[in-house]
């Protein structure tokens, strides 16, 4: 056995703590990620124009700096500017939330907007309140829509956890590098790290696939069981300016 | 707990604009590698033998699915002898081309069967089929796309910093440490981005509409 392989069995303690930060932020910030992108995507469909506007101005604003510059404003301007500090891990988590909350705002007013026209009137028809309307008859339709975009959103965030690194905290890459240095087999720690963020990707991607295939059955469609091993597909690239 | 200097930010921004040039540069390279690699992945996608087709699938689904900053990390620590600017164009550009190739997949799956069955019939050999008649149909409707992936592509390359490339945010960093001024020059660096990024990808927007999505 290589030397890298045997020093990461000594450390393996340490290997589990850093894959513990990295999930950490992964399922935090997807979670800050998902409210946000119910909140602004939801406000983009308001009738207001000033909650439009509000939601619109916020969407551009994280999507169009890049999230290294807001992971590092966080980091090192925030606390020069206001007083206030971060720890690294809840910058990552806040800095992921916020981009990816950004994106993922688009995909939530997309999917609400491709519920047919139909639904709505069938809703109003019957005199449902609009609270009632979304939580019943639209977001189950919508919801079904959204989980192959989100699935991609999540990898994305799975994909900048490394970016941790760069702020000191103690995340896989962080851990991976340290036994690196020690052994100086690159190749074979880098391969490593690799495989292992392929692994968490393929885990989370068959995690979303059985939920869109339970939110399908709440439709009453069926998908065979073959669908929950299907990879994604490439994301579709983000485009800006997307209100109408 | 400090103000906002305006003094730094005329100060910082000439600095941030040398290391633009090459941010700019290593958007541009790194597109053109990743539109072209991303063109010869798809049509090796599309090979007769399952020899060619099933490993070029397995090795874009692990370039997709693994980290970008790793990716560049770890070409930078195993290829020591080549300049950083070159790993990191050539990195972005291959990570690029995996998305790229998907956008070119469906715009030759957008080509009607009738157009193959046609060169068929003429008998065509397979490099004019796919010269003559296939890829001038499929390139036109995924320019956008391809465009969109640049602006992307453009929104991360301040991971080349972590490799020592001196391109914006890098000098935004050397800025702020020399002169404890992080949030003077974060703030403009995002701003950069931000005017740099919105307009192109509303440009986008409208290209795409003038094809007929």
């Amino acid at each position: 056995m290589s030397d890298f392989f045997s020093t990461l069995l000594d450390e393996f303690p340490q290997v589990r703590s850093g894959l513990w930060v990295t999930v950490q932020a992964t399922v935090l910030g997807s979670l800050l990620a998902l409210l946000l992108s119910f909140a602004l995507g939801l406000a983009a469909g308001s009738r207001l124009l000033l909650v439009r506007g509000v939601s619109r101005t916020v969407v551009e604003f994280f999507r169009g700096t890049s999230l290294y510059i807001q992971l590092f404003w966080l980091y090192y301007a925030m606390p020069q500017l206001t007083g206030y500090e971060l720890t690294p891990i809840l910058c990552g988590v806040v800095a992921f939330g916020l981009n990816y909350g950004a994106y993922g705002s688009e995909v939530v007013r997309g999917a609400i907007n491709s519920v047919p026209r139909a639904q709505y009137e069938a809703a109003v028809a019957l005199n449902m309140t609009p609270f009632h309307r979304m939580r019943k008859v639209i977001l189950p339709q919508a919801w079904v829509q959204m989980i192959p975009s989100f699935t991609n959103l999540l990898i994305q965030l799975l994909k900048c956890t490394p970016l941790l690194w760069l702020l000191s905290a103690a995340d896989l890459m962080t851990v991976i590098q340290t036994i690196r240095d020690r052994t100086g087999e690159s190749l074979t720690a880098y391969l490593t790290l690799l495989a292992v963020y392929f692994v968490l990707a393929y885990a989370l991607t068959l995690l979303m696939n059985l939920l869109e295939r339970t939110a399908k059955r709440r439709l009453g469609l069926h998908t065979g069981g073959k669908s929950l091993l299907k990879t994604r597909s490439a994301e579709p690239a983000p485009t800006a300016g997307g209100a109408r | 707990m400090t103000t906002f200097d305006w003094d730094a930010v005329g100060e910082a921004l000439p600095l941030l604009l040398e290391g633009f040039r090459v941010t700019l540069l290593a958007t541009v390279l790194g597109t053109l590698v990743a539109a072209v690699l991303g063109l010869a992945i798809a049509v090796a996608g599309r090979a007769p033998s399952r020899f060619v087709t099933v490993p070029v699938k397995a090795v874009m689904e692990f370039i997709r699915s693994t980290p970008l900053l790793v990716q560049l990390v770890g070409a930078a620590a195993v290829f020591t002898s080549v300049e950083p600017l070159t790993i990191g164009i050539v990195v972005l550009g291959v990570h690029y081309a995996t998305y790229t190739s998907e956008v070119y997949r469906a715009g030759i799956d957008g080509v009607p069967k009738g157009q193959w069955e046609a060169c068929r019939a003429l008998s065509m050999s397979p490099r004019r089929t796919w010269q003559a008649v296939i890829l001038p149909q499929a390139v036109r409707n995924v320019l956008p796309a391809l465009g969109n992936y640049a602006i992307s592509m453009f929104k991360e390359t301040p991971f080349l910093a972590v490799i020592t490339v001196q391109e914006m945010v890098f000098e935004a960093r050397k800025y702020g440490a020399d002169h404890f001024a992080y949030t003077e020059a974060f703030t403009l660096a995002g701003l950069v981005f931000l005017v740099a990024s919105y307009p192109t990808s509303l440009l986008m927007r409208k290209l795409e509409k003038r094809l007929g999505h």
